[in-house]
């Protein structure tokens, strides 16, 4: 019960972008060394790219 | 073999349940039918498409292979392509492809009766809007999640391409221009929903600034708070509308509430996205989510009668909402729930590039859809479990039924609709508004008909509260559309201006960012201008050519599925995009062609300009419809040659199609197939990523 409260939990933040700053920290802790990665982004600088990002193209629709 | 026997008599027992179910809302001709009964048969027949249509299309016609690494997973770069697990992309793509189109649709549609439009609904889905999904989904993800427009060039030519664009571009204009108006109608001498609506906008900016600076990307935190303001804001509005000094400064006409729009609609393209459009955003999804699954409950506990008959007199043509006849025009009405082209867009694009595996193409492209179908099968019964009388009243515009009360009711009667003025009265003082007469748009009568059901369910003394939470919650994201939707249009029209000039180009230039927003807004905001002048309501010009924009932009979404099934050498499964695409060329031309030609009065553009030509010139008209009438017969003009264009875009692309079928089917050559090649999945299928 409490397993399926936390993946609900989980799946709402992953849903939101709440945890995309997190999900990035890991993201580049996996990829860092073997890619020419950017030095790390602090949360602020993170999340301003990432918000510009997610409205580039067609997110909305009728 | 247990087990098998035992899911063959499940699954017999849903068709044999769906069939009862469908069979009981076609054939009743009683007094009233219980809206569940709806509710089973849409889930009966979804089940079964879901489970049989769509798996053998994943199966047989599109070949899912599972072993076939997804773009996300070739080229995850932790930004646009992440693989990601399929119920969060579901999410995503359910939350982008369900707008306030299925509200609305349905609801005007229901002048037909409910029968027409469920049926419609139920069946477009199911074999039209699903498929076209689905299949948009799988032929993208094949092709590193290309857009509509780069594979109608890819795979068609350079006509069809240009044709997905330019028509993109097209709709997006009208459908603004149509939600603001639908905005404007709720608004109008309301200053309940007025200062409710204008509140929207200072606790967006409060959260975007919030989530920027205050508490960086707690985005769920700022949400939360963002989501108690706006039930706030529907409490403050009451207060606002009781107080005799503040009530004034939110009771408007149409016209200015319409420039409101459109000063706040060129802000917000202007404006960086996470001041305004993304804080926005994030409310009105929560909004969108938490009220329809609120109003499945409430029609769930309270299983509400159905009080408009199966079918109307009004499928002859002369429906007060919109003119036209059954056929074409339910089908046009009620394109978003059924089958909407803009999806395709969406398919195209953000979704393919978080997908995990091929296999969960079939929940996210064809389930997704079903539900947003189901979204508007509920709107279907939140219109008609309103008394027919009222809904007549709410609807139909003053140009229609006349600007008095006591004409309106009079007018309605005469239809059979049983109505009072005392009765609209109470209604209107039950839901806090000064009128519920000749509001047009669908977005009142949604209102009156979700707080009805979830007053009855949750509280009757709530239902002013109840009526304006859910114009609110319309508008809320009413609003993010026209934001986004005139963002996108302006970054195409910087894409394609870039072509000319390099400096126009670029999205960062403020000049170019001003100048193309502008040109947008002006778009939108002269088919807003008009719907506002129009005596007849605006929505019922407005709405038909938008539904005739998103069914040719889904025929082209269509074209661009034959043609590559027909290019890969499966022609004897052509039929599944094919008909489809058939209905849809056949509704379009038919209701284009209708709408240039018609005699009508009601449908015809034409001939609603030569009779107002002739009424102006004879001198009928009163001083101040004569002011506005010659901008509206320019409109109807304008209108006419609008919907040529659509119509004439529409042949285009399907010549196109075919020529490139032919050719191939006859071994010559044409473009190459621009599906890239299998490379194998190194994702663990037992390791879920995140």
């Amino acid at each position: 019960m409490l397993k399926t409260i936390k993946t609900f939990w989980q799946s709402i933040r992953q849903l939101s972008g709440d945890d995309a700053y997190e999900r990035y920290l890991k993201h580049h802790a996996e990829h860092g060394e073997s890619e020419n990665m950017p030095p790390l982004l602090s949360r602020e600088e993170f999340f301003k790219q990432w918000q510009d990002g997610e409205w580039k193209g067609i997110k909305r629709c009728c | 073999m247990m087990n098998k026997t035992l899911k063959i008599i499940i699954w017999f027992a849903v068709a044999l349940l769906g069939a009862f179910a469908l069979s009981a809302i076609a054939l009743n001709r009683g007094e009233s039918i219980n809206a569940l009964w709806l509710i089973t048969a849409a889930v009966c027949i979804y089940a079964i498409a879901y489970r049989f249509y769509a798996a053998w299309i994943a199966a047989k016609v599109l070949v899912i292979d599972e072993t076939r690494a997804t773009p996300a997973e070739r080229l995850d770069n932790g930004r646009d392509y992440i693989p990601t697990n399929k119920w969060i992309v579901f999410g995503h793509h359910f939350a982008a492809i369900a707008g306030p189109g299925p509200l609305i649709g349905p609801t005007l549609a229901a002048q037909f009766g409910y029968l027409p439009g469920t049926l419609w609904i139920l069946i477009g889905a199911v074999l039209g809007g699903a498929v076209q999904d689905m299949v948009t989904l799988f032929f993208s993800t094949r092709r590193d999640g290309r857009s509509l427009g780069q594979m109608a060039r890819d795979e068609i030519g350079a006509i069809g391409g240009t044709a997905a664009l330019i028509g993109t571009f097209m709709i997006m204009i009208i459908l603004i221009a149509v939600l603001g108006l639908v905005v404007v109608n709720a608004m109008k001498h309301s200053p309940w929903a007025t200062s409710t609506v204008a509140a929207t906008i200072p606790i967006a900016m409060f959260i975007g600034l919030y989530m920027r600076n205050i508490r960086p990307g707690r985005v769920l935190e700022a949400s939360a708070i963002g989501v108690s303001l706006l039930l706030f804001s529907v409490l403050a509005g009451g207060w606002i509308d009781h107080s005799e000094t503040l009530r004034v400064f939110f009771d408007h006409e149409g016209l200015p509430l319409a420039y409101a729009i459109i000063v706040y609609g060129f802000a917000a393209a202007v404006l960086p996205v996470w001041l305004l459009l993304a804080p926005r955003d994030y409310l009105s999804t929560f909004m969108k989510l938490g009220t329809v699954l609120l109003l499945a409950i409430a029609i769930v506990i309270l299983r509400p009668d159905i009080h408009m008959p199966a079918v109307t007199q009004f499928t002859d043509g002369s429906g007060p909402i919109f003119g036209g006849k059954l056929f074409p025009f339910v089908f046009i009405t009620i394109a978003c729930g059924a089958i909407s082209g803009f999806h395709a867009l969406i398919s195209s694009g953000t979704t393919p590039k978080l997908l995990m595996n091929e296999r969960d193409i079939r929940m996210i492209g064809y389930g997704a859809m079903l539900l947003e179908s189901f979204v508007a099968i509920m709107a279907m019964i939140a219109a008609t479990v309103l008394e027919p009388g009222v809904f007549f009243a709410i609807n139909s515009p003053a140009g229609v039924v006349g600007s008095s009360a006591i004409d309106a009711v009079a007018k309605i009667n005469s239809w059979g609709f049983a109505v009072t003025v005392e009765q609209m009265n109470q209604l209107a003082k039950d839901m806090g508004e000064s009128s519920l007469f000749a509001r047009t748009g669908g977005a009142p009568s949604l209102a009156v008909g979700m707080a009805s059901i979830f007053g009855s369910a949750f509280g009757k003394h709530l239902l002013a509260l109840w009526y304006h939470f859910a114009i609110m919650f319309e508008a809320i994201f009413i609003l993010t559309t026209l934001d986004a939707g005139t963002r996108v249009g302006r970054f195409m029209l910087q894409d394609m201006l870039g072509n000319f000039n390099k400096k126009l180009g670029e999205t960062s230039y403020t000049p170019s960012v001003i100048f193309t927003s502008a040109i947008v807004v002006a778009g939108w905001g002269y088919f807003l201008y008009i719907g506002v002048i129009d005596p007849n309501g605006g929505v019922n010009i407005l709405w038909p050519l938008f539904g005739i924009a998103n069914q040719m932009l889904a025929a082209i979404a269509l074209c661009v599925a034959t043609g590559i099934l027909v290019k890969s050498g499966k022609l004897k499964y052509a039929w599944v995009t094919a008909l489809p695409l058939a209905w849809l060329v056949i509704i379009t031309t038919t209701a284009a062609y209708q709408k240039i030609f018609s005699d009508d009065i009601r449908v015809g553009f034409f001939a609603a300009a030569n009779d107002l030509s002739a009424k102006l010139a004879s001198g009928v008209l009163p001083v101040d419809k004569a002011a506005v009438a010659p901008q509206l017969i320019f409109n109807q003009h304008l209108d006419a040659y609008l919907t040529m264009f659509f119509v004439a875009v529409l042949w285009v692309v399907i010549i196109d199609m075919l020529a490139v079928c032919a050719r191939h089917l006859r071994g010559k050559l044409v473009l190459p197939l621009s599906e890239v090649p299998h490379i194998e999945t190194q994702l663990d299928n037992l390791w879920v990523r995140d």
